[in-house]
C-alpha cells in the first residue's frame, strides 16, 4: 500500500524545507504531490548533480534539503557528492529509488541496482568510512526518515534514503 | 572585485576562484574548489531561498558549458536576484589553457534563449563601468566578458578549508 502521505509528513516533521530532484517512476507519487501542492516549493532540476548543487546552496542558507532521484542519477552525482557535499560538510538527504533491486529490471538498471549500498559504503575519506544510508520500509516510514536524518545532520554529510518499489509510487 | 559590494557570491572553481581570492578575499564569497559545472546550481539554491538578496555567480566558459542545462533552470526559475557574470577566455585555464568551444558558441545567446531577463556581452575595459547597472538590473541577468587567456603569474590557491568556507558563507546568509 502506498505510503506517500505518511512519508511527506515524516519529511516535514524532520525539518526538511527544500525539495528538488529528477523523477523516477518509483517516486512518482511524491513528485505528483509536489506538482499538485506548490507550497512544497519543489524545483524540477535538469540533472541530478544540479539538484545536489541547488540543495547545497539552500543548505548553506539554513535549509534542510531533500533531493529526489532514480539510482541512475547517482552516477551523475558522484562528483557533486565527493567534491562538494563531503568536503564542505553540507548535509543533504538523497531520496533515491532502487531500480534493479534483486537483479530484476531493465538492463540499464542492473549494475546500479546491484551496487546500490556499496556506492555509499565506498565513499570514504580518512576516518569517514562510507556515507549513511537507510532502506525505506513501508512499515517504519517515520522511524526510517528520523534515523537517516539524525545521521546526516549529526555527521554533516549527505546520506541516502533508499526507496524500493511499491512504497512511494502512488500519491496517496 | 572592488566594484562588488557585499553580495553573496558563488565563485567557480579553477583559475577564476584563485584570482578572485587573491584580488580580494571576502566572507561573502563561496569558493567552489571542486564540483566543476555546479556554480550556477549552487547560486540558484541561494537565490531561490534568499529572494530579497542579490546573488552573484562568477563563472567561466568551461563551467557554464559543463552545466549548460542549468542556464535553462535559471531562466525557468526566473530569479530576479540572480546576477551571472561569465569570464570567457575560450579555454580551460587551470589545466593548461586547452581550448573550449566558445570561440564559436555564444553563451549569452543560450542564456537569452533560456529565459534570462538580460544577457549581454561586454568588453573587459568596459566591465567596471557596466557593473553597477548590471548588478541593479532585474535578473536572471548574464554579463559575459570576453577575456584573454592567461593568469597572473605565481597566483596562490584558496587557503581556507572547505569547511571554513561553508561556515563563513553560511554565516553571511544568516545561518551562523
Amino acid at each position: 500500500m502506498p505510503k506517500t502521505t505518511e512519508f511527506l509528513a515524516a519529511l516535514k516533521a524532520n525539518g526538511y524545507d527544500y525539495f528538488t530532484g529528477v523523477p523516477c517512476s518509483l517516486l512518482k507519487g511524491v513528485i505528483r504531490r509536489f506538482d499538485e501542492e506548490p507550497e512544497w516549493g519543489y524545483i524540477s532540476a535538469v540533472r541530478e548533480d544540479s539538484a545536489m548543487g541547488m540543495a547545497a546552496g539552500a543548505a548553506m542558507g539554513g535549509r534542510l534539503p531533500a533531493v529526489f532521484m532514480q539510482n541512475s542519477g547517482l552516477g551523475v552525482c558522484l562528483n557533486a557528492i565527493v567534491s562538494l557535499n563531503v568536503i564542505y560538510e553540507i548535509p543533504t538527504l538523497i531520496v533515491v529509488s532502487w531500480r534493479g533491486k534483486d537483479g530484476i529490471d531493465a538492463p540499464e538498471h542492473l549494475v546500479m541496482g546491484e551496487i546500490m549500498t556499496d556506492y555509499f559504503d565506498g565513499i570514504t575519506l580518512g576516518e569517514m568510512k562510507g556515507l549513511p544510508w537507510q532502506i525505506l520500509s513501508a512499515d517504519s516510514i517515520e522511524d526510517d526518515v528520523a534515523t537517516i536524518t539524525k545521521k546526516i545532520t549529526e555527521r554533516r554529510v549527505p546520506g541516502a534514503l533508499i526507496v524500493p518499489k511499491g512504497i512511494l509510487d502512488a500519491s496517496s | 572585485m572592488q566594484a562588488l559590494g557585499d553580495q553573496p557570491t558563488i565563485v567557480c572553481n579553477g583559475m577564476i576562484g584563485r584570482e578572485v581570492f587573491t584580488a580580494r578575499d571576502r566572507e561573502e564569497s563561496f569558493y567552489m574548489i571542486g564540483s566543476m559545472g555546479l556554480g550556477l546550481s549552487i547560486a540558484l539554491g541561494v537565490a531561490t531561498t534568499h529572494p530579497e538578496t542579490s546573488i552573484v555567480c562568477l563563472d567561466g566558459d568551461g563551467n557554464v558549458l559543463m552545466g549548460a542545462g542549468v542556464l535553462a533552470s535559471a531562466g525557468a526559475l526566473g530569479c530576479k536576484n540572480l546576477h551571472h557574470i561569465v569570464f570567457d577566455n575560450e579555454a580551460h585555464g587551470s589545466t593548461g589553457g586547452q581550448r573550449t568551444i566558445t570561440e564559436s558558441v555564444q553563451l549569452e545567446k543560450i542564456a537569452a534563449a533560456s529565459g534570462y531577463a538580460s544577457a549581454e556581452r561586454v568588453a573587459p575595459e568596459d566591465l567596471a563601468e557596466a557593473l553597477p547597472g548590471f548588478l541593479a538590473s532585474e535578473g536572471p541577468a548574464m554579463l559575459l566578458v570576453k577575456v584573454e587567456i592567461g593568469n597572473q603569474p605565481g597566483i596562490g590557491r584558496v587557503t581556507h578549508t572547505p569547511v571554513e568556507i561553508t561556515q563563513r558563507f553560511g554565516g553571511k546568509l544568516g545561518n551562523g
